[in-house]
């Protein structure tokens, strides 16, 4: 699972170096799941054991998986689309103002 | 104490409503305030002059060793009175010579909040507190100096004052530190009264170099001396009461206070003696080539402050006597001098002295007080400033420390001197009447109260000497020496050196203030020559490379391209957090793949080659659907490693996300390809160095554990305490309940931003 997460991450930071701006929001995108796998692996993986507390008992039997970074991911989840939907509102707004798609012409504050 | 320091503070806030309720007549008004505090320390001095050393404290930040304590010993006591005796008619002055001025009442409550930093500064007991109350003055100097703020100079002397005192200070903060570490202590009288090891710590060298930078600066010492004259842009009643009798001598102040503890090491007597005397002489010669009247008076306040420094380096007994004597001596005249140049400048409209002549009819009292200030200056009996200068010869015969050298520059500086007086005090009130833009007339009352009292005490310390010798000066000399001395200071010595040197000085200064107007030309050559290399050039040259150094930086790291951004982070990150690494964990890669499933390494897989797809696909619709493959993937992975709401979650937001990609991208231009060969490796490299960066680091994080993870305490607390059975949602809504309310207003914030953007394009359309 590291090398996925390497090849992810590295895809996504090529990505964001483009100066197309479409590529910077897929890379964006990308880069958000690359680190929700992250947290998610470097937290230990566990089979078949969702942390669950059955009908009756108050902790649960056995081993259960890490709820914690869990928690963590889900909340990254969404805000990662919050940021989205944000950032392709305003390239796609950039990009009718200034009226191009490359990120190396967007350097003045003023247009 | 504390009321003392504070009421200029709170005075100075209530003073834009007093303004306008007294108008004009508020100089007389402010002034009751200094008046006061003047007396509440003169009722000190019976018991400080008896040796007593009065400490109060207020806790400010104990945990750290910060209060607001204050000390009041001969020496602070002579600093306090000069503030608030002196402050008192420079406030009444201020109110005549502004007169009217739009901006009065911002200068009183600079002017207020100085005199309540100043006396901060010579109360404080604690560095720290010390160092605070330091900057305030260099702070409110800036305001000061820059109070005709549309004045592009006055501007530019404001802020080189500023950079150079303030720099300075940095220093000083630095060496104030060291000092209060080896001292043991952050309180002055307990590191100065106790046995420890502040000449022989291993650090005593850089605090006293550390310590020195920021006194020199601040009291104008060579090479830092060029900022003073130029400081002179401010309103003549600011440079009569900082830049001459109080602020500027913050850094003697902090040297005599520093000197019982220091004074032994042999580099703070070669460096105080060395710029002191260097300081003298240069301010001496200066202040007789200098024309404008202000800038004479400067000028001779640098060599008074050489003076001073260079009394401390020497430290014998006769020296400290010279100091304490000279310090008083010269805030008095320098003081009445001040005021008398503005009134010059008020009244004539010019500040050249070479114009002025002949204006002791139109003005007799100025001229008055003129002379006896003048003769003060030149050291003429029976003005305390004879006694002041007798004193400095015998301290600079006795000096143990390149004797005959001091004895030279000391004759020097004062023989100039006395041709400055002669300059300042005589060429404007006789002989022939100049050609001056104003016709001369008398000042008000308001201005010319402050040069007569101050003046006239002069001559009262010199004819009374028992007051200011028992009263204020034998106690400074304590502070200063840090045992008791025996003395007694007198008019008359009977014949010996100092009066020899002294006559022979005076015969000399006259000559040379005859020759004044015949030495200008040469003067002005000589001068122009030399300031090319001098200390300032440098000053001017360093602000130079600091722009040229700011704009380089920024076209290299600010220039404007977000890829050059990316690389720096990215590779910051990379070298940094790669080096850390590799260092304390070692190079470590492993494949295991015995532990996998099939259907997990096809999963793995999929991710891989979508991710490599992405880069290379040229059609958007294929890159969004490979996204959507990618999230899904990740959707999947989550829901067979046991996280099955992370799962739910992510098909949810992916479905979403492929929703709106194909709502808004499809309105954007194509992929354009604008990178070359170059580029492309560039990032291609960049990029692989960061995801082997990241794969080294799930490796390393999956089997180092520093720590015992907080989750068992949620897993057995979730039933229990919250009565809930999926564990991830009770730790969302419950346990961390407020973290997801934050995330539901980053959420509405994000739809608010969306909704508002869309929203302002139709209108832009619409106008």
């Amino acid at each position: 699972m590291a090398y996925v997460i390497g090849v992810l991450f590295a895809s996504a930071v090529y990505m964001m170096l483009r100066r197309s701006i479409v590529k910077l929001v897929i890379g964006l995108m990308i880069l958000s799941n690359a680190a929700n796998l992250l947290i998610f692996t470097v937290s230990g993986m566990t089979r078949g054991s969702p942390p669950l507390i059955p009908e009756g008992l108050t902790e649960p039997a056995g081993v259960v998986a890490d709820p914690l970074p869990q928690a963590l991911v889900l909340t990254a989840i969404v805000i990662a689309f919050g940021v989205l939907a944000f950032a392709v509102v305003l390239i796609h707004r950039a990009y009718e103002v200034v009226g191009t798609d490359d990120l190396d012409k967007m350097k003045d504050t003023d247009t | 104490m504390l009321f003392a320091v504070f009421s200029g503070f709170v005075l100075a806030a209530l003073t834009p409503w007093l303004i306008g309720l007294v108008k004009d007549r508020i100089g007389w008004l402010l002034a009751l305030l200094p008046l006061g505090l003047t007396f509440y320390f003169v009722s000190h001095i019976p018991a400080v002059s008896n040796g007593e050393v009065i400490l109060q404290s207020w806790d400010w930040m104990p945990g750290l060793d910060i209060n607001l304590s204050f000390m009041l010993d001969g020496l602070s006591l002579m600093f306090a009175l000069l503030i608030s005796f002196i402050g008192t008619f420079i406030l009444i002055y201020a109110g005549s010579y502004l007169r009217g001025h739009r901006y009065l009442g911002r200068f009183y409550v600079t002017m207020l909040c100085f005199m309540a930093s100043m006396l901060g500064v010579v109360l404080s007991d604690n560095l720290i507190s010390l160092f605070v109350f330091w900057e305030l003055t260099s702070i409110t100097s800036y305001l000061l100096i820059g109070f005709n703020h549309e004045d592009k100079d006055a501007r530019k002397c404001a802020l080189q004052g500023l950079l150079v005192t303030v720099g300075g200070g940095l220093a000083l903060m630095a060496g104030l530190i060291m000092l209060g570490m080896a001292g043991g202590s952050f309180e002055l009288s307990e590191i100065l009264n106790s046995d420890n090891d502040l000449l022989t710590s291993s650090f005593t060298v850089g605090m006293i170099l550390c310590i020195l930078a920021g006194t020199f600066t601040k009291s104008a010492q060579f090479p830092f001396h060029f900022w003073l004259p130029n400081a002179m842009a401010a309103p003549t009643p600011v440079s009569a009461y900082l830049h001459s009798a109080t602020m500027v001598k913050a850094g003697v102040y902090l040297m005599a206070r520093l000197n019982p503890g220091l004074g032994e090491h042999p580099l703070w007597t070669a460096l105080l003696c060395s710029a002191g005397a260097v300081t003298m002489v240069l301010g001496a010669y200066l202040a007789y080539s200098a024309t404008g009247v202000k800038k004479v008076l400067a000028y001779s306040t640098i060599m008074a402050l050489g003076t001073l420094t260079m009394l401390i380096g020497i430290g014998t007994d006769h020296a400290m006597i010279a100091f304490a004597t000279f310090l008083l001596a010269h805030s008095l005249y320098k003081g009445a001098l001040f005021m008398i140049a503005g009134i010059l400048d008020h009244e004539t409209g010019t500040k050249d002295l070479t114009v002025m002549g002949g204006l002791r009819s139109a003005m007799p009292i100025t001229a008055v007080a003129a002379t006896v200030a003048g003769l003060s200056l030149a050291g003429m009996p029976p003005l305390f400033g004879f006694v002041a200068k007798e004193a400095l010869f015998e301290a600079v015969l006795g000096a143990p420390w390149q004797g005959a050298v001091l004895i030279v520059a000391a004759v020097a500086s004062a023989i100039l001197v006395i041709a400055v007086a002669g300059a300042i005090a005589v060429k404007p009130f006789w002989g022939a009447l100049g050609n001056t833009p104003k016709k001369p007339h008398e000042a008000p009352i308001g201005m010319l109260l402050g040069p007569i009292v101050l003046a006239f005490t002069s001559l009262l310390f010199g004819v009374v000497l028992y007051a200011p010798d028992t009263l204020l000066v034998a106690a400074a000399v304590t502070s200063v020496k840090g045992a008791p001395v025996d003395f007694y200071l007198s008019l008359w010595h009977g014949v010996n050196w100092p009066l020899i040197l002294s006559i022979g000085s005076v015969v000399a200064g006259v000559t040379l203030y005859l020759l004044w107007n015949a030495n200008r030309r040469i003067l002005i050559k000589v001068n122009g020559a030399v300031s090319r290399f001098g200390p300032e050039a440098g000053y001017f040259k360093m602000m130079d490379g600091f722009v040229g150094i700011a704009n380089w930086h920024t076209r290299v790291l600010q220039n404007g391209v977000m890829g050059n951004y990316m690389i720096v982070l990215v590779m910051t990150t990379v070298i940094l957090t790669g080096y850390t690494l590799l260092s304390q964990h070692g190079f470590y890669l492993a494949l295991n793949l015995s532990d996998m499933n099939f259907y997990e390494g096809a999963i793995a897989l999929l991710l891989t080659i979508a991710a490599i797809y992405v880069i290379l696909t040229r059609s958007r619709l294929g890159a969004v659907a490979t996204l959507g493959v990618l999230g899904f993937s990740v959707a999947l992975i989550f829901i067979l490693f046991s996280a099955p709401d992370l799962g739910i979650t992510q098909v949810l937001v992916e479905t979403l996300t492929v929703i709106l990609l194909v709502l808004v991208l499809f309105k954007l231009p194509g992929f354009s390809h604008y990178s070359t060969r170059f580029e492309i490796w560039r990032d291609g490299t960049v990029a692989v160095f960061f995801g082997v960066l990241m794969t080294l680091l799930v490796h390393a994080a999956i089997d180092v554990r520093y720590f015992e993870s907080i989750s068992s305490y949620f897993v057995q607390a979730s039933y229990p305490d919250a009565q809930g059975r999926n564990i991830v949602n009770v730790i969302l809504v419950d346990f961390r309940a407020l973290d997801t309310l934050g995330e539901l207003f980053v959420l509405a914030i994000a739809a608010l931003g969306v909704f508002s953007m869309l929203n302002l394009r139709a209108e832009v359309k619409k106008s």
